[in-house]
């Protein structure tokens, strides 16, 4: 919640963690560009996962349970005998299917009831910013857990879960920059011009705030995939037979000694994944504002 | 008396913050669809069958009388009984929450202990091996599900070395692997922290009068910037240190240590409704005291909150 401490401390988080010299900047900017190309592969591989994969992701080769990684079956087999490469391509799908639509849902809702508190102000603000703090003051994993519990388990379930707790997190950004944006010049010249005040909200705040909110949503896209998948390993998220990189975990854990390979390739595919949508963050949030020092 | 009012106001605050969680999850069970009584009661139940049970757990009274008993109970932390095994829910988190808290702790400690000097150097030694090293860690941190880095450690340390026990739960050294766990995605946030904070400090002011009046390098970086650099960091240590008690549910589980999360889990599995009720509720209340302590303990190291 707002407290000076917690105020003072999330202004320091917002940095960049890397701001490098000018000498050190081209670094960064591989880094960033690897992980768009790795997105890139992995949206075209959940896309054309049928093609691509050697095997059907739920075929069972019983007779070749645990087999290790091959010319055969590339990443292994599971407990099952299924080809571990071609469930983590379809894995694939989940985890990003989950991003999109939970950070969409965050989006509209924050953007909707920050824009509300901004324009209004007063006791509306008041009570919509309470609301939105209550729903900060969980943790966010136990929240998502308890919704879904009753909810019901699985992808739609965890996506609408993982929406609506994140929403307080972008209604707060748009309130704050809609709030400074208000008081503009441009934008008190446009008032006094007559303009009205829907057109005040879609020609002048919401493309002066949408930077911020795609650095929020690349960020919050990352733990979106980090959230299903820790949903699908506790057996919440996606139910079998589908293939999602939590669940494959899942089996890992009881298998560790027979097959390992179980236990590390779709957390490879899972990291990966989370890592790239960090870095493409952290790289838009400094290059939309280059003043902040690091 | 300043400090007075800010303590008072923000105990105020704690307060509201419970009723409005206490709130929240009440009506959350209650709009979501779905009837407790008929899940409990299986699909062959008659409509006395579920009656009956409805009557046992309360939900047949009015929703504002159930919902001012309910506030009257969580005040005094009774969350009632377990659907399924009638014992009371405080009792039950009682038992286990000594577990998930020694998780945390350790956490916590593995965290600092890992990212508050490497933060240091990264922030004094700028584009040193040092900082890479942190930055590096930083990004892994928050990119490795926890949970996932339980099962690697597992492999390493369980399947590989044998230093380790795969199952079961004894005494401390069934606590190690899970804390490096649950800690070192908390150490990424400290550490960058660390870094940020100690960053700024360098380049302020006084920095410069202290060179200036010529005291050693070393007596500015690590007593002046350091003491003042550290400030945000305990906020966010206490931060974190709540969010470890969310995150230890799912360490729990890879660990099968019987903590609080295990607890919680097998209420959800079971749908034992007041249990999960009362886990979250505990959970948050827990949650909110910490930020409370952390908000009072920094006011009081903050001179600048003293004085204003």
């Amino acid at each position: 919640m707002n407290s000076h401490g917690q105020k003072a401390s999330e202004k320091l988080l917002q940095k960049p963690l890397i701001k490098p010299p000018r000498s050190k900047a081209s670094q960064r900017n591989r880094l960033f560009y690897a992980s768009i190309i790795y997105l890139v592969i992995l949206g075209a591989a959940a896309l054309a996962a049928p093609i691509i994969s050697p095997y059907n992701p739920n075929d069972q080769h019983l007779e070749e349970r645990f087999a290790p990684p091959s010319g055969k079956y590339l990443l292994g087999t599971d407990n099952f005998g299924r080809d571990l490469f071609s469930r983590i391509i379809y894995g694939s799908r989940s985890a990003l299917l989950v991003g999109i639509v939970s950070v969409s849902i965050a989006v509209v809702i924050g953007l909707t009831v920050g824009m509300i508190a901004a324009l209004s102000e007063g006791l509306v603000d008041n009570i919509l910013m309470l609301l939105m703090d209550s729903i900060l003051s969980f943790p966010t994993v136990l929240l998502a857990i308890t919704v879904v519990s009753f909810l019901g388990y699985g992808l739609l379930q965890v996506m609408l879960a993982i929406g609506v707790i994140f929403s307080p997190v972008f209604a707060r950004i748009v309130r704050a920059e809609a709030l400074s944006i208000k008081t503009e010049g441009y934008v008190e010249a446009s008032r006094a011009l007559g303009s009205s005040q829907l057109k005040i909200v879609f020609l002048h705040i919401i493309p002066n705030l949408l930077g911020k909110v795609v650095v929020q949503g690349s960020i919050t896209f990352a733990i979106s995939v980090v959230i299903e998948a820790s949903l699908s390993f506790l057996g919440l998220g996606t139910q079998p037979p589908t293939a999602s990189w939590g669940l494959m975990l899942k089996d890992a854990r009881n298998y560790l000694v027979q097959a390992p390979w179980m236990a590390i390739y779709p957390g490879v595919a899972l990291a990966l994944t989370v890592l790239s949508f960090n870095i493409i963050g952290d790289t838009l949030s400094e290059k939309i504002n280059p003043r902040i020092q690091g | 008396m300043k400090l007075f009012i800010f303590l008072v106001k923000r105990f105020l605050r704690l307060i509201i913050t419970i009723f409005l969680v206490s709130t929240i999850i009440f009506f959350v069970i209650r709009v979501i669809p779905g009837d407790p009584a008929a899940v409990i009661a299986g699909i062959d139940a008659t409509d006395e069958d579920i009656e009956a049970i409805r009557a046992k757990l309360g939900i047949d009274k009015p929703l504002a009388l159930q919902y001012t008993e309910w506030l009257q109970r969580v005040a005094i932390f009774d969350f009632g009984k377990s659907m399924i095994t009638d014992q009371p829910v405080t009792k039950l988190i009682m038992k286990r929450f000594p577990v998930t808290l020694t998780l945390a702790f350790f956490g916590i400690l593995f965290g600092v202990i890992i990212a508050i000097p490497l933060g240091v150097i990264s922030a004094v030694k700028r584009w040193s091996l040092w900082d890479y090293l942190g930055m590096a860690m930083s990004q892994l941190g928050m990119a490795i599900p926890s949970f996932w880095l339980g099962i690697i450690l597992l492999l390493i340390f369980a399947v590989q070395f044998h230093l380790f026990p795969l199952f079961g739960f004894g005494g401390i050294k069934y606590y190690i692997l899970p804390s490096l766990s649950l800690g070192f995605a908390r150490a990424a946030v400290i550490l960058r922290l660390t870094r940020a904070s100690m960053v700024e400090e360098l380049s302020k002011e006084y920095i410069v009068t202290a060179k200036a009046k010529g005291l050693t390098e070393r007596m500015i970086k690590y007593k002046h910037a350091l003491k003042n650099a550290l400030l945000p960091v305990i906020t966010v240590t206490g931060i974190q240190f709540g969010y470890m008690l969310g995150g230890a549910i799912i360490i729990e589980q890879v660990f099968s240590l019987p903590g609080l999360g295990r607890l919680f889990l097998t209420g959800i599995y079971q749908r034992d409704f007041t249990l999960i009720q009362g886990g979250v509720v505990f959970v948050a209340i827990i949650f909110s005291l910490i930020n409370f302590a952390v908000d009072v303990m920094y006011s009081l190291l903050n001179p600048k909150i003293r004085i204003q």
